[in-house]
């Protein structure tokens, strides 16, 4: 796998980021306290499969942050850092998916929703409770009850919006290449 | 449309400063209050953080809104602590005061008490820095700055195009939304969540693609102009760090040296009034 970063990269983080934060402002209640569907984190999933580890890492982190500190006047620093983590390890198979080639076939979901689940364990089960025990010495329970919400509602959003986005996107750039040659 | 925090120029010193220094200031400000629960140190920083805020001339209507939600945030979150573990504070000081009883394993304690007040004042330390780096730092001088400081311009670039185009991008997601909600879909509490979902995406899959247009039309504007083909560049909003940007610096790292080594001194990050 190569790591491209060019131009495209470069905006593709400012305008993937931008995206990011202005979304903070949508969240669907699930009717479990304290657990929200972002589609933000769908967003970030789908910036992370078209253009790689690098943007979805960055928009994770930066627009986190920056999401947080706008709407929410402070930044929550131990889910910043998860955040950041599931938009690289979705980005790790940008290759895979294809989702600019029109490539973004039954394979290529299965292997995005694994991904995706397996990092958002990872990152909400484990991580963000583990940096807010260090971090914040806030109780245990409340922690992990947390986290699991944030598990649970991401893996919704990323397994039904992100797979959404990424087919639909995938079909228009089929078609503006899908020319074949005449005989 | 929510208000968000975004810049407003004024004439102050504060506003006068480098961004990066704000940045540094801000985040060594959130690393110390996010490591220290000692008492003497949050309150320190705390009437800090409103001096500093009242310098910088930040009024009311820039913030309020914001600052409301944080409220309701903050209540949630003491709430949430209490129900979950109302004896932290006993855990984390070794005494059990109770003042009286409310029910089963929930009793009121005064450590349960003194440890959210922490928690309160560790949230209060944090907002004044947030809002004052949000609305005292103009994006374009922050890019320069950066860059100046030898980080890659190219990074610098993508924080300025953020900065630049969350407006951009929010006033589009109101105006899909309008569009949407004038055919009569249903956005608020209202639908089922199957259907909120549904009713997200059909605002989320425009303003998508017409973002992933956006970011053709600018990285092709930035490619015909030649960005990316030498080292290093010019700007024109840059301007190099200043007396008062290093009397900033020096005593950011000082008084966060400072708070962590009062923090630590006893070999606890609490400060313990109960032993």
């Amino acid at each position: 796998m190569k790591l491209k970063f060019g131009i495209k990269e470069v905006v593709a983080i400012g305008i993937g980021t931008a995206l990011f934060v202005a979304l903070t402002q949508i969240q669907i209640p699930t009717g479990i306290p304290n657990t929200y569907l972002q589609p933000r984190m769908a967003i970030m999933a789908f910036l992370a499969a078209v253009f790689g580890p690098i943007v979805g890492a960055v928009v994770g982190l930066l627009g986190h942050a920056l999401g947080d500190a706008m709407f929410y006047g402070s930044v929550w620093w131990s889910w910043v850092f998860p955040d950041g983590l599931v938009g690289l390890a979705i980005g790790l198979f940008a290759a895979k998916y294809a989702v600019k080639e029109g490539g973004f076939d039954k394979k290529a979901i299965i292997l995005f929703n694994v991904a995706q689940i397996v990092v958002n364990a990872v990152a909400w089960i484990g991580l963000a409770p583990l940096l807010d025990i260090l971090i914040y010495a806030e109780p245990v329970e409340k922690l992990f009850v947390q986290g699991a919400g944030a598990f649970l509602g991401n893996i919704l959003i990323i397994g039904i919006l992100g797979t959404l986005l990424c087919a639909g996107y995938s079909k228009i750039g089929a078609k503006s290449s899908s020319l074949s040659k005449e005989d | 449309m929510a208000k968000i925090l975004s810049y407003e120029e004024k004439d102050t010193w504060i506003h006068e400063l480098s961004g990066v220094t704000k940045l540094i200031f801000f985040l060594l400000w959130c690393l110390t209050s996010m490591l220290t629960y000692d008492t003497r140190v949050l309150v320190t920083m705390l009437i800090l953080a409103l001096i500093i805020f009242k310098i910088s001339q930040t009024e009311w209507k820039q913030v309020g809104a914001v600052f409301k939600l944080v409220m309701v945030f903050l209540v949630f979150n003491v709430l949430a602590i209490y129900l979950f573990s109302p004896d932290q504070g006993t855990a984390i000081y070794g005494t059990k005061t109770v003042l009286f009883h409310i029910a089963g394993r929930y009793d009121v304690t005064m450590e349960q008490l003194f440890y959210e007040l922490n928690v309160v004042i560790k949230y209060f330390t944090v907002i004044p820095a947030v809002f004052m780096f949000l609305v005292t730092t103009n994006p374009s001088e922050f890019a320069a700055s950066l860059n100046k400081m030898g980080v890659s311009y190219n990074v610098g670039y993508s924080i300025s195009i953020a900065l630049r185009y969350i407006p951009d991008v929010q006033g589009e997601f109101t105006k899909i939304k309008h569009a949407q909600e004038a055919r009569g879909i249903e956005m608020s509490g209202k639908a089922s969540l199957i259907s909120r979902i549904k009713n997200t995406a059909t605002i989320i899959f425009p303003l998508i693609f017409s973002s992933m247009d956006r970011i053709d039309v600018v990285s092709n504007a930035m490619e015909l102009r030649g960005f990316g083909k030498h080292k290093k560049r010019t700007w024109y909003m840059g301007k190099p760090l200043g007396r008062n940007d290093y009397l900033a610096i020096a005593f950011t790292v000082l008084f966060s040296v400072a708070a962590l080594v009062v923090t630590f001194a006893d070999g606890s990050r609490f400060y313990n009034p109960f032993g």
